[in-house]
């Protein structure tokens, strides 16, 4: 990345020579609210961490940190709950994909009727969220015979985060010159050719955004799948781990094992788009 | 007569189909068809065990309003809505304001706070949950440790066990996962407020605080707005932190109406689906509101 002369200047101010006492503080106050933002993390896998005989002690660490929780939970019950969360999130992200990278190319490339409707419907869906229909959801799927069926979730997960996906992407295909398309067609590439070399390849910022978001957001689902498993193997983490609380004998390393695993991947995955997460989610609304 | 349009023509009028339709009928499925079925089912008698007992009338609604704890469960939804909402814009503000700033570091602490948005609500709210456990909960230690509280393991340790204590912290934990948005959002609209303005206003002679009043402030309305309006969908919505804490308990004193419908499910479905109209009616207004205020029309390249 090349800095701009302007930034640099900027940068070599006479406000930041000295380290002022004001500056420290700032840095300071930042650094413990970061501190507080992550701190239950830290805790999850301290928790995680803690030997079988302290889970529950009231010290604030551990004499020792073991490993253990770890190496069980492939053993334990809740790998097939992880094995669900992975079907679920990588299942409704192809679906995603492939549903709504059409409806955005085209819909940023062309101009047809219902177009406007078209939009304003996919607007509509990024507002409303499963919890307000829940009940609609659990009977549609009743009635399909589709309760405790991997492929319900994928559907639903797809359907509400294909919103966030076709306006991220149409955003990112209508940001590409015509002018680049037409001369890569009179080149001789045909159209799919065009959109497979050249379109695509510069859309894919957009495409690797939409694809981690619906993958999160899938991964971290909990109300619909609440709502729409009932046997323990069919469900994915996130439930299963809520209804290992309840239980009397409660394993609460394996619970705080699975919680690191449910957890650490997806902050380090959202590391990566969250730079174009928020205007993904404001499209359509800051002006 | 009409001439009849040859293949090609009815191809070419078909071709949006081709590639918006796939979208259409996954909307279709996953978000129009439940609403329908979902006030259909409000008029609907229908088992514990989803067996349709024929029509219902307006019964299931006459039932969900005559419920005692139906009053204070609306009431409750609108504090916690409006309690989560105002503080997270509140702190955001700030946390905007702080993180806009240069220091060192800077970018490993922007890094932090996402933490809470990325991670599932569910995971945070259970980390909370232990964190309150009244025998072994870091909270409660701390809280012993500076003599706020006398011993580990009583009621007093339990400010889940309460409704006075507990309403206070799922909404303390639902402004911790909403502040990371709601500060990015803001960050954003703050990158948009061009340098030559403050320049301006520091000419003039204006006070830091005058500067951010008169200045900051009225070009980071729009961002506010949408981020605030995004924030009352999500918080309406959000289900999982009272689920997993409390589950609305004790006895319906943490539950709001996406909870309250949820538990209703458990009883009675027809009366459960009353109440998801009700809340979907909510929802349907702040849409309307949103869409008003957000003129999305002018967005959308043509």
């Amino acid at each position: 990345m090349t800095r701009s002369p302007a930034g640099s200047r900027r940068r070599q101010s006479p406000r930041r020579a000295p380290a002022s006492l004001k500056q420290v503080l700032l840095a300071a106050s930042a650094y413990v609210i970061a501190f507080i933002f992550i701190f239950p993390y830290l805790e999850m896998i301290i928790a995680a961490l803690r030997p079988k005989e302290q889970q529950r002690e009231a010290v604030y660490l551990p004499d020792s940190f073991n490993w253990g929780a770890f190496v069980d939970f492939w053993s334990g019950g809740l790998a097939g709950n992880l094995l669900v969360t992975l079907e679920v999130a990588a299942g409704s992200t192809i679906l995603v994909l492939l549903v709504a990278l059409p409806a955005a190319y085209y819909s940023a490339r062309h101009n047809f009727r219902g177009r406007m409707v078209f939009l304003f419907l996919v607007l509509i869906t990024q507002m409303f969220q499963p919890t307000a229909m829940l009940v609609g959801i659990y009977r549609e799927f009743f009635q399909f015979g589709m309760v405790d069926s991997v492929w319900s979730l994928i559907l639903v997960n797809g359907g509400f985060n294909l919103a966030f996906a076709v306006w991220i992407l149409h955003a990112y295909f209508a940001s590409i010159p015509r002018e680049l398309e037409e001369a890569a067609s009179m080149d001789g590439s045909g159209r799919f050719g065009v959109l497979f070399r050249i379109t695509l390849p510069l859309a894919l910022p957009g495409v690797v955004t939409a694809l981690i978001f619906t993958f999160i957001a899938a991964w971290n689902e909990f109300v619909v799948a609440l709502t729409l498993t009932t046997t323990p193997e069919k469900q994915p983490l996130t439930v299963a781990l809520n209804s290992y609380i309840g239980q009397y004998q409660v394993d609460w390393q394996s619970l705080f094992a699975g919680s690191v695993i449910a957890t650490i991947p997806v902050i380090i995955l959202f590391a990566l788009i969250e730079r174009k997460v928020v205007s993904g989610l404001t499209a359509g609304s800051i002006k | 007569m009409q001439q009849k349009p040859t293949f090609k023509q009815v191809a070419r009028r078909l071709e949006p189909l081709a590639w918006i339709g796939p979208a259409m009928v996954l909307i279709a499925v996953v978000v129009v068809w439940p609403v329908i079925e979902m006030i259909r089912s409000s008029f609907l008698k229908i088992s514990r065990f989803g067996v349709v007992q024929g029509s219902n009338g307006a019964g299931n609604y006459a039932k969900l309003f005559d419920e005692a704890d139906f009053g204070g469960v609306m009431i409750r939804s609108v504090v916690w809505v409006v309690a989560v909402v105002a503080l997270t814009v509140l702190i955001s503000l700030g946390l905007a304001q702080l993180f806009n700033q240069r220091f060192p570091g800077r970018r490993v602490t922007r890094w932090a706070l996402i933490a809470p948005w990325a991670a599932s609500v569910v995971m945070t709210s259970i980390m909370f949950k232990w964190m309150l456990d009244p025998e072994v909960g870091l909270i409660n230690m701390v809280r012993r440790d500076l003599g706020l509280l006398d011993e580990l393991g009583g009621a007093a340790a339990d400010p889940l066990g309460a409704a006075s204590t507990a309403m206070p912290w799922l909404i303390a934990v639902a402004v911790f996962v909403s502040v990371p948005f709601t500060t990015y959002a803001l960050l954003a609209g703050l990158a948009t407020i061009p340098a030559d303005v403050y320049e301006a206003a520091k000419m003039d002679g204006a006070s830091t605080w005058r500067t951010y009043w008169s200045v900051t402030l009225p070009l980071l309305r729009p961002a506010l707005t949408v981020a605030a309006l995004i924030n009352v969908m999500n918080v309406f919505n959000n289900f999982p932190i009272i689920w997993v804490m409390t589950h609305g308990q004790p006895g319906y004193s943490t539950a709001t109406s996406t909870i309250f419908m949820y538990i209703l499910k458990g009883s009675d479905i027809g009366e459960s689906a009353a109440m998801s109209v009700v809340n979907f009616g909510m929802v349907i207004v702040l849409v309307a509101i949103f869409l008003k205020v957000s003129k999305w029309k002018t967005e959308v390249p043509r």
